[in-house]
């Protein structure tokens, strides 16, 4: 079953097309992964699935539903929550706030949302660090923060930008592995912006190939990182 | 920033509140009818600064126009005082809707077409700005000759009619100041506080975390301009006069800022001990001038002026926080 659908959605910033026409679908259960060299337009199609910004056209069905043009929040409380590229916590709030703000959105009491929070802080090994205030994190927490915070709103799909950016190997593979304890554990959705090839190589199940805009390639991740245009285009790029 | 949870600073802070309540409640026994007057002075700015402290301390939206809640709440009540005797409690609660409907309409306006920030603090100028011309020309309250509340001699304190001597008016808004503390300390441990916060936090990013951010700001400029009403009431009755240039002046809407300013905005106990700071150094200059025998016309305001710009140098999170560190309690922002 299809969870999400993105059918030639397109976003333009003055003459410049960030997004073209791009289709794609990502079946329920799933890690999907989208790769390609920076300025493809990978953050900003994530805006648009995220409802941070509306496309100028093309539409975005997730679970039967047209969710382009919704506002973030509405996105969010249908299911999709995201991470930013640049990392976005509530600096001057606790670890633990932060957190628990995103429990908030399907708890109406504060005290229950506080246990749900300790149980994603205990997932990303933050329970520790609850009490300390963001801001003072380390960027690897913050990122891991920003990800307990997207899943404290119980979503169906969740939206990881470039998380492993950033982080030491060891630290990848913990990411990893949480990542994938996740989608078994709870068939949650994945879909993840990333340019460390090895968690690509490791999680995803499909890979969508964005340059410039465009899809130039999808498919297995084994097949697409043999394909010439994407070797030419990206994976080659990486390799000067 | 770092704040490490202190063991037993929750017990801390109730010790602490309830020393203070306790001698702010024994006070008028100990201080002269002057002394009496300052702390009435400053637990009012305490008030207000706490009423203006949810809409920028908690929810992160700067207004400049405070002083329009409180007019329209003091013409509401004194009005319906002189003109058909109604007493001020009930002058109050019809006050509330004035001004949570008149901060819904300029929330609406401003949350609705994206007006933030300095924009937004603008907006909210112009509505003050709006509101005292609008009541300099309106004869029903008097336009610019003012309102006065008739002023006699009463037997004894009236608590109902808000009528009698400066110690029933001490323990008024005595009282009025615990209950704002009480009421924002229980916001901010509630679902609607952790929406403020993290919308003055960061926008984009509560809405990300589902936060229906317009509707969080429509309680916030509400709620605030709904507790702000009872200071208007309170200044009606306490200094019988009203004049629109005094009441909605730009000179009190910001006047009210200065002392969450001072004391740390977005902390409770901040907006309270600013109000005394600034208000207590206040008087003190001004008893020094006169003391000396020198005319120095706005030398309050020019006073103001430093004392701002020294606490923002020297403590931009306000006095609070590094003072409730010192004292072992929570001083954080949250
Ligand atoms: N809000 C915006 N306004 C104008 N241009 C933008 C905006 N967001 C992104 N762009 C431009 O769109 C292109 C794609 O950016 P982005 O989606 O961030 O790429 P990626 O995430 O793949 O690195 C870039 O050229 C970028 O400069
Ligand atoms: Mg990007």
């Amino acid at each position: 079953m299809t969870l999400l659908k993105l059918d030639s959605v397109s976003k333009r910033f003055r003459g410049l097309v960030a997004v073209d026409q791009v289709s794609f679908a990502v079946p329920q259960g799933a890690i999907f992964a989208v790769i390609g060299p920076n300025g493809a337009g990978k953050t900003t199609l994530f805006n648009m699935i995220a409802g941070a910004m509306a496309p100028d056209a093309g539409a975005i069905v997730f679970a039967g539903e047209a969710i382009h043009g919704l506002a973030a929040d509405a996105v969010c409380r249908r299911g999709i929550a995201r991470t930013f590229q640049l990392v976005r916590p509530f600096p001057a709030l606790t670890v633990e706030d932060n957190v628990l703000i995103g429990a908030l959105l399907h708890r109406h009491e504060v005290g229950a949302a506080r246990v749900h929070a300790h149980a994603l802080l205990a997932r990303l090994d933050l329970l520790d660090k609850r009490q300390r205030i963001a801001a003072t994190l380390t960027l690897p927490d913050r990122k891991r923060l920003e990800v307990a915070r997207a899943l404290a709103t119980e979503p169906r799909l969740l939206l990881l930008d470039e998380v492993m950016a950033g982080l030491r190997p060891t630290e990848t593979d913990r990411m990893v592995a949480i990542l994938r304890a996740l989608n078994r554990d709870s068939g949650l959705t994945i879909l993840l912006i990333e340019h460390v090839m090895r968690a690509v190589m490791a999680l995803a199940s499909r890979v969508l190939v964005l340059d410039h805009g465009v899809a130039i390639a999808q498919g297995p991740p084994e097949e697409v990182v043999r394909d010439p245009t994407v070797v030419q285009s990206y994976l080659g790029a990486e390799a000067d | 920033m770092m704040v490490p949870r202190v063991a037993g600073a929750g017990r801390r802070s109730v010790l602490l509140l309830g020393a203070l309540l306790a001698a702010f409640v024994a006070a008028p026994f100990f201080v002269n009818d002057y002394l009496l007057t300052v702390l009435i002075l400053s637990l009012y700015f305490a008030y207000i600064g706490q009423a203006w402290n949810i809409m920028m301390g908690f929810a992160g939206q700067l207004s400049l126009g405070h002083a329009i809640y409180i007019g329209l709440a003091a013409y509401v009540a004194a009005t319906l005082f002189t003109r058909l005797g109604i007493d001020p409690w009930i002058g109050f609660a019809a006050a509330i809707p004035v001004a949570a409907a008149c901060g819904a309409v300029i929330g609406f306006l401003a949350f609705r077409f994206g007006v933030a920030g300095v924009y937004f603090a603008i907006l909210t100028i112009a509505f003050a700005e709006f509101a005292r011309i609008g009541f300099d020309n309106w004869n029903l309250v008097n336009a610019s000759s003012g309102l006065f509340l008739p002023v006699t001699q009463y037997a004894h304190n009236d608590v109902w009619r808000l009528r009698g001597d400066p110690t029933m008016f001490y323990y008024v808004i005595l009282a009025a100041t615990a209950v704002a503390f009480v009421l924002c300390h229980l916001l901010l441990r509630s679902r609607i506080g952790y929406c403020w916060l993290a919308i003055r936090e960061d926008e984009e990013a509560a809405r990300a975390a589902g936060i229906d951010t317009f509707r969080y700001k429509m309680y916030a400029v509400t709620i605030s301009a709904a507790v702000t009403s009872f200071a208007g009431v309170f200044y009606a009755f306490f200094y019988n006069n009203l004049f629109p240039e005094q009441v909605f002046g730009i000179s009190r809407s910001i006047e009210i800022i200065l002392g969450p300013i001072i004391g740390g905005v977005g902390t409770l106990f901040g907006p309270i001990l600013g109000a005394f700071v600034l208000t207590g150094l206040a008087e003190t200059l001004n008893f020094v001038i006169s003391a000396s025998g020198l005319d120095l016309p706005g030398a309050t305001q020019v006073f103001y002026g430093v004392c701002l710009l020294v606490v923002m140098a020297a403590l931009p999170d306000g006095v609070w926080p590094p003072l409730a560190r010192r004292l072992g309690v929570s001083g954080d922002v949250k």
